[in-house]
């Protein structure tokens, strides 16, 4: 930050603006110096690659998520939209993994578009367009499925959610590298670039000549494809297509990592690197307060608490 | 003479650290019709605000029939029957026409709302006012000049004394504005004091008896409107008085004119867009400042918002170095039209974002290869125009809204000359900057003409404008009255065009 202005309230204006900016990772490294303390084979190879593995599907859709938010709207349609890919996959493993993840893939991409239309087109709300696809996708997802669970027996498709490569687990590695190409976009792209500057202001970015329409609809299938991605890994890790399950509230936990992560929703704002920690946090929430005997309605109440805590470090900045 | 119903003694209001009204002393007489006029930033949304509640004045008293009150919600305005008439309607669009006539007071029935009755109630009110509209239909469903005439109808069955209108008939068409008047009229044969706000110079002189006259913040007149000579009046709002204005006066634009080349650059035709604009042609050549008059209403803003696409047109087609130009904001820049739109705050930077990405923001294109924006050459744009128009921040990295008002304009301007325009269109450069960045961009609107560009320059600164153009187009409600051009470029033609009486029918 290169930012040194005198404000009156010189130290709460700076706690709440380093706590936005940083205070992300600062919980991160609390609650992982609290684990080394307190539970037992933390620091185990084990432990790690499964925390990481847990965290990596909200990680991908967070990514997605990130984005849209950063454009002042939001993407409610996640999780349906990992059911899809869910319900998709089965039916075509016949002709082998890629072409089964490929459709996946493609349905990921048409839905999110579809949002993207209705948002940037049509001009509905986010939060009710995205809704829309939240309730009719899964029942789809169900549909496709004949309403069940399907076993995927694919080997190299199994593998994707199992194996390892260069001794890291490949959804891992998966999270990793699209965390690196969405941080490209956003930052040294036109198109992140834009999608920044029509968050921060739609009517100013009008006004500057910006195809808002393109740049929205295309945020918004990314999203959809990143969901899609996060769905292929959890059938894969499952062993089995369960378009009732997979993605279940999955759009709750990626708002949350963005937002924990400081990316405001206002819009104007994308972290990616926060929306990872952000992500990490919130599955080494869960995992400690388990690991050490307190029940899941617990975590999910310390959970809330630090959403409320983001939240309220966002709303102080945005009035200064 | 009779005691006012409304008055205002020697109010001031400040807005941090701005006097938005500066010891105004203002009085509405019973009965009367009384025109508050001025600019942007005059003071008269403030005025009306402390009038109706919504603020408390500073210092100085407000007075209600004599007696002193003080209003700290604008219910008690209401209850003390001053109703206030917003440009927008400010109703339930969803309900009833007769919902909204009794919102909030609807007949009851065992405390349930009576709606037969208000029905009733509502379709003889609005008959007496000579509305015949069906009450159970929704409101939004009528045309604005009817939804306005309800609003005016519940305001006045609330025993309103006073009735407020903030610009009345800006979106009304000529036919909906006599309506309009008629029932402005039987109020008046009412004894009902109306404060009346518009800056159509026509409507003024034909319904109200007296006349306010604000101009940054203060009292500039106040008295009989027949009184008053048109030209006078509109000098008193733009506050020169006749013959005052040199025509090189305290500008930092260069005497000579620019050296025009013959054929013009952009052409625009006949652009319509009723109410606002209707058959607005515009021509600039390239090393032409071309200033665009008018008053606040005339259609300015919306005649170079056209010209770029941003505002929607029934017809009129923008010409290119004689290729139509289509009509979207893309296309205007892609082909080196640019608007420098009047809101900065709303409409220009994006605040969060910091000079660099503001100033790079529209010329993204042409700093990319394959959609990969090249830091060297955007850091080298940055650079020039920091250094160029002496942008003020502590480093291209600062959040553009902690820069002053001069800095973020020149941002804005960097932010344009970075797409190398042909065409710039500048709403209001130099309006709330402070002196030195006026200057700066005065003369950079100079030097930008001297490099060939056509610029059209619309500004509420009388000198400015007559300054710093080489032609001037007058607009008045909407449509082009006047075109001065050479030694006829002066104040007081500028200020005789806009005061004329329009000619022939309609407003």
């Amino acid at each position: 930050m290169t930012v040194t202005e005198a404000t009156p309230r010189i130290g709460r204006a700076q706690l709440t603006r380093w706590l936005q900016d940083y205070g992300v990772y600062a919980a991160v490294i609390v609650i992982v110096l609290v684990n080394i303390a307190f539970t037992a084979n933390f620091l185990s190879i084990g432990n790690l690659r499964t925390q990481l593995v847990q965290a990596a599907p909200v990680a991908i859709v967070a990514l997605g998520m990130a984005m849209v938010i950063g454009t002042e709207g939001v993407d409610l349609s996640v999780g349906s939209v990992m059911a899809l890919s869910a319900a998709l996959i089965p039916l075509y493993l016949g002709y082998g993994a890629l072409p089964a993840i490929i459709v996946a893939l493609l349905a990921g991409l048409l839905a999110g578009t579809f949002s993207g239309f209705l948002v940037a087109r049509v001009g509905i709300q986010p939060i009710v367009a995205t809704l829309a696809l939240l309730v009719g996708g899964r029942g789809l997802a169900l549909v496709i499925a004949g309403g069940q669970l399907r076993d995927v027996r694919d080997r190299s498709f199994l593998a994707l959610g199992s194996a390892d490569l260069f001794g890291i687990p490949i959804s891992v590695l998966v999270a990793a590298v699209l965390a690196v190409i969405v941080g490209l976009v956003v930052s040294r792209t036109t198109f992140g670039r834009r999608l920044v500057a029509i968050g921060g202001n739609r009517p100013a970015a009008q006004l500057a000549g910006l195809p808002v329409t393109k740049v929205l609809i295309g945020v918004y299938a990314i999203s959809g494809l990143l969901a899609a991605v996060a769905g292929v890994l959890y059938t894969s890790r499952l062993g089995a297509g369960d378009p009732a399950n997979a993605g279940l509230l999955m759009e709750l936990s990626a708002i949350t990592a963005v937002v924990v992560g400081g990316t405001p929703l206002s819009g104007g704002r994308v972290r990616i690197l926060g929306t990872l920690a952000g992500a990490l946090l919130m599955q080494l929430v869960a995992a400690t307060l388990i690991k050490n005997n307190l029940p899941n309605s617990t975590a999910q109440m310390v959970q809330a608490a630090i959403i409320v805590a983001a939240v309220w470090a966002a709303r102080e900045r945005g009035r200064r | 003479m009779d005691q006012p119903v409304l008055e205002l003694v020697d109010g001031t209001k400040d807005f941090l650290g701005t006097r938005a009204l500066d010891h105004v002393s203002f009085a509405l007489r019973p009965g009367e019709i009384h025109a508050l006029v001025g600019e942007n930033g005059a003071g008269k949304s403030t005025l009306i605000k402390v009038l109706t509640g919504v603020y408390r004045p500073d210092s100085g008293e407000l007075r209600h029939r004599g007696r002193p009150v003080s209003f700290s919600r604008p219910v008690q305005a209401q209850q003390a029957g001053i109703s206030t008439i917003y440009q927008e309607v400010n109703l339930v669009p969803l309900r009833s026409v007769a919902g909204n006539v009794f919102l909030g007071r609807e007949p009851r029935r065992l405390g349930l709302i009576d709606w037969r009755r208000t029905n009733e109630l509502a379709g003889e009110l609005l008959a007496g006012y000579g509305i015949d509209v069906d009450v159970r239909r929704p409101l939004g469903t009528l045309g604005v000049g009817t939804q306005q005439m309800v609003a005016l109808a519940r305001a006045v069955s609330t025993d309103a004394g006073v009735v407020i209108m903030d610009e009345p008939t800006s979106s009304l068409e000529p036919r909906e504005v006599e309506t309009l008047f008629a029932v402005v009229e039987r109020l008046h044969s009412r004894g009902i004091a109306i404060l009346y706000v518009s800056h159509r110079m026509d409507e003024l002189y034909r319904i109200c008896d007296r006349v306010t006259v604000l101009r940054d913040g203060k009292l500039v007149h106040t008295g009989a409107l027949a009184e008053v000579p048109r030209i006078e009046l509109v000098s008193m709002m733009l506050g020169r008085s006749i013959g005052e204005i040199e025509r090189h006066g305290a500008t930092t634009f260069s005497d000579e004119g620019h050296v025009a080349g013959a054929e013009p650059l952009l052409r625009a035709e006949g652009l319509t867009s009723t109410p606002k604009l209707s058959d607005v042609s515009v021509s600039i050549r390239p090393g032409e400042v071309v200033g665009l008059a008018g008053l606040l209403g005339s259609g300015r803003s919306e005649t170079a918002r056209a010209i770029v696409g941003a505002f929607p047109l029934q017809s009129g087609t923008v010409y290119l170095a004689g290729k139509p130009l289509r009509p979207t904001v893309g296309a205007a820049v892609r082909s080196g039209v640019a608007m420098l739109a009047e809101d900065r705050k709303a409409d220009g930077i994006i605040g969060n974002l910091s000079v660099r990405e503001n100033i790079v923001l529209a010329a993204l294109p042409r700093l990319s290869r394959f959609g990969v924006v090249s830091r060297a050459r955007q850091d080298r744009i940055v650079e020039t125009f920091m250094t160029r128009l002496r942008i003020k921040a502590s480093s291209p990295d600062q959040p553009v809204a902690e820069l002053s008002g001069g800095n973020q304009q020149k941002v804005l301007l960097a932010r344009w000359l970075a797409t190398e325009p042909q065409v710039l269109l500048l709403d209001e450069p130099t309006r709330g900057i402070d002196v030195g960045a006026k200057a700066e961009v005065q003369a950079l609107i100079d030097e930008l003409a001297a490099d060939g560009l056509g610029v059209l320059l619309i500004s509420s600164d009388m000198e400015e404008l007559v300054d710093g153009s080489d032609r001037v187009v007058v607009l008045r409600d909407g449509a082009v009255v006047d075109e001065l051009s050479g030694d006829a470029v002066s104040a007081d033609n500028v200020l005789a065009a806009i005061a004329a009486p329009t000619t022939g029918a309609g407003t």
